[in-house]
């Protein structure tokens, strides 16, 4: 396949078991670049799964995962997001006890050149260096609203907050691909709304390709371009939201078999 | 701007050397012996403190065998010094006083106690890869025995010019007192040494802590998986931290070794004074370098003003190390430095 090539992220037949329980088989994804995608499914389907394959933190049994064309197969996590893959968590993980502005200075980190010695001498290099990541990581806070906590400790931080500082943190290693694990959980309506902008905003002003795992469908079907679906572990339906939403395999796995009209 | 710059790179050893260097003039006049003992004291525990801060403060490993870098620091500068001199000069008594011979083979020595400390550090941090918490702890524990043991087993001390001429280098090597400790090293241990080092130490612990590298050391503690996921390398992180944590606790073994009115024996370097120097960390704050210097200073003073009630020692500590968790499980200053805290009432 020649498109299979120019696709941004490519997973082919990827599978993984936890002792006898099969928690994904043979998913496939071809994500091409730019754009935002939906991961979706009832809960324990093996979405989070997929993202801990993708990002290294877990090694799949069987099956390829490709970033731009490399092979992530034996890359460990930070390899990986070496090459352009970040990630948030479904339950926050940020860096507690550090500042709003840390937590997205030490996502600058992996793409620092100057090592202990230029940091011990504190050679020009390396006081540059200090200064790019410091202006980098304030304009991020800035686009993410957060410029004014950028000196609290993010456990300080309202929970919303925090989850957009994780955002601005998986921004920050400047990667291609970013995953979202349930950016909207725990968010009103309100917030749901800012946030949907927000994901739009990345996509169109840092050319960012975006995958997330969301269980409010109103953001999902409103954002993303195309959508997957997995239910115990396999892939059910993939396509624009539109044919989703009517799929009735997809409502089955959500609303149960249809029984007999009463 | 160059010139400026490179002062910026060097003005705080300099400010720290001159100190050092005062304090050593001081200390022929002005401070009493006693006092100037205290001060080493303190000074190395400094170097301990702040090092291990490395370790368990900023990447949040748990080591509790950071005297045993020390032994291997203190005993490979204490051969370096001893059967060096017997070598060189026929005598372990040549020299007197600052920057004679002696006083550069002593500095050498250190040096070099620091690179083989450096090296068991990066034996014992490798285990740190697959290990977390108490699993660690445990690694960290049984090194120090381990060395303890070891140590027990070497060799008396050669007392003589001609046998040390006549011994093989593997002979020097384990003739190193055995339980009874290593005597005779000679006391070149002083203000000014110490000092440098204990200022090298605090240079290196601040400029880390500040910088990019030393945010990505403090993001292994704050969270694993996530430091992972944001591109750091956390394996090579944690053992560079305890390569680089090993090594000035092997300086400050030298130290110690050559101090006057210690004793360089396994027993001494064993488990309890790892232990005081987990306890300086804690209490301190970990992560805080200036908290760890805070800590080494009150507990390296504090035993000397209770010697009166030496028996109640332990139970003292032990209420504080109580009394600390309860009312501040942060320790002393948390994270922070001490010119950061916001002095406010929670």
């Amino acid at each position: 396949m020649a498109e299979a090539v120019s696709s941004l992220l490519s997973v082919d037949k990827v599978s993984i078991s936890f002792g006898g329980l099969k928690a994904v088989s043979d998913f496939n994804l071809e994500i091409p670049d730019q754009g935002l995608y939906g991961l979706i499914g009832p809960n324990g389907a093996g979405k989070t799964t997929v993202f801990n394959m993708l990002t290294g933190v877990y090694k799949p049994d069987t099956g390829t995962i490709r970033l731009s064309g490399r092979d992530l197969a034996s890359m460990k996590p930070h390899k990986i997001a070496a090459c352009g893959m970040s990630r948030t968590f479904q339950n926050i993980r940020l860096f507690p006890d550090l500042s709003v502005l840390d937590n997205v200075r030490i996502a600058c980190h992996l793409r620092t050149r100057s090592g202990f010695v230029a940091t011990m001498l504190r050679l020009k290099r390396h006081r540059d260096e200090e200064r790019a990541i410091e202006e980098k990581a304030r304009k991020l806070l800035e686009l993410f609203d957060l410029a004014s906590r950028a000196d609290e400790e993010s456990r300080s931080l309202p929970y919303g907050d925090q989850r957009r500082l994780e955002i601005a943190r998986a921004l920050a290693t400047d990667a291609k691909l970013v995953l979202l694990d349930e950016p909207a959980a725990g968010m009103n309506p309100k917030e749901t709304h800012a946030l949907s902008a927000l994901i739009r905003r990345l996509r169109d002003e840092f050319r960012v390709t975006i995958l997330l795992i969301e269980h409010d469908m109103g953001l999902v079907m409103e954002i993303c371009d195309r959508v997957t679906v997995l239910d115990y572990g396999v892939t059910i339906a993939s396509g624009v939201p539109a044919e989703i939403q009517c799929d009735p395999r997809v409502i089955e796995a959500y609303l149960g078999e249809p029984t007999e009209a009463v | 701007m160059v010139a400026r710059s490179l002062w910026g790179t060097i003005a705080p050893l300099v400010v720290g050397f001159a100190l050092a260097a005062g304090l050593q003039l001081a200390a022929g006049s002005v401070i009493a012996p006693f006092y100037a003992k205290l001060l080493m004291d303190i000074g190395i525990n400094i170097v301990l403190a702040v090092s291990l801060n490395l370790v368990n403060g900023f990447t949040g490993q748990f080591s509790i065998g950071h005297a045993g870098f020390m032994a291997v620091g203190g005993y490979a500068a204490g051969t370096v010094t001893y059967y060096g001199s017997f070598l060189l000069w026929g005598s372990t008594h040549v020299t007197e006083g600052w920057l004679t011979k002696g006083d550069l083979l002593f500095v050498g020595g250190c040096l070099f106690g620091a690179l083989l400390a450096a090296l068991a550090g990066f034996i014992v941090g490798l285990p740190s890869l697959r290990l977390r918490g108490d699993y660690l702890a445990i690694v960290t524990l049984g090194f120090g025995e381990i060395l303890r043991v070891l140590l027990q087993r070497t060799g008396d001390v050669l007392q003589t010019a001609d046998q040390v001429e006549k011994a093989s280098t593997a002979t020097l090597a384990t003739s190193l007192g055995g339980s009874l400790g290593f005597s005779g090293l000679p006391y070149y241990t002083d203000l000014f040494w110490v000092y440098v080092f204990v200022t090298i130490t605090l240079v290196v612990a601040l400029r880390l802590k500040f910088s990019s590298l030393g945010r990505a050391f403090l993001s292994i503690r704050e969270n694993e998986i996530a430091a992972e996921a944001v591109g750091v390398d956390t394996t090579r992180l944690k053992v560079r931290a305890f390569v680089l944590a090993a090594a000035f606790a092997g300086i400050a073994g030298g130290l110690f070794a050559h101090e006057i009115g210690t004793s360089l024996n396994p027993r001494e370097l064993g488990f309890q004074k790892s232990f005081d120097v987990v306890i300086m960390v804690v209490l301190g704050g970990m992560g805080s370098v200036s908290g760890a210097v805070l800590a080494a200073i009150v507990l390296t003073i504090l035993p000397e003003a209770l010697r009166g009630f030496s028996e109640f020692r332990m139970p003292i500590y032990a209420l504080a190390l109580i009394l600390m968790m309860i009312l501040r499980p942060q320790g002393l200053l948390g994270l922070r430095e001490i010119w950061e805290m916001k002095w406010r009432k929670r």
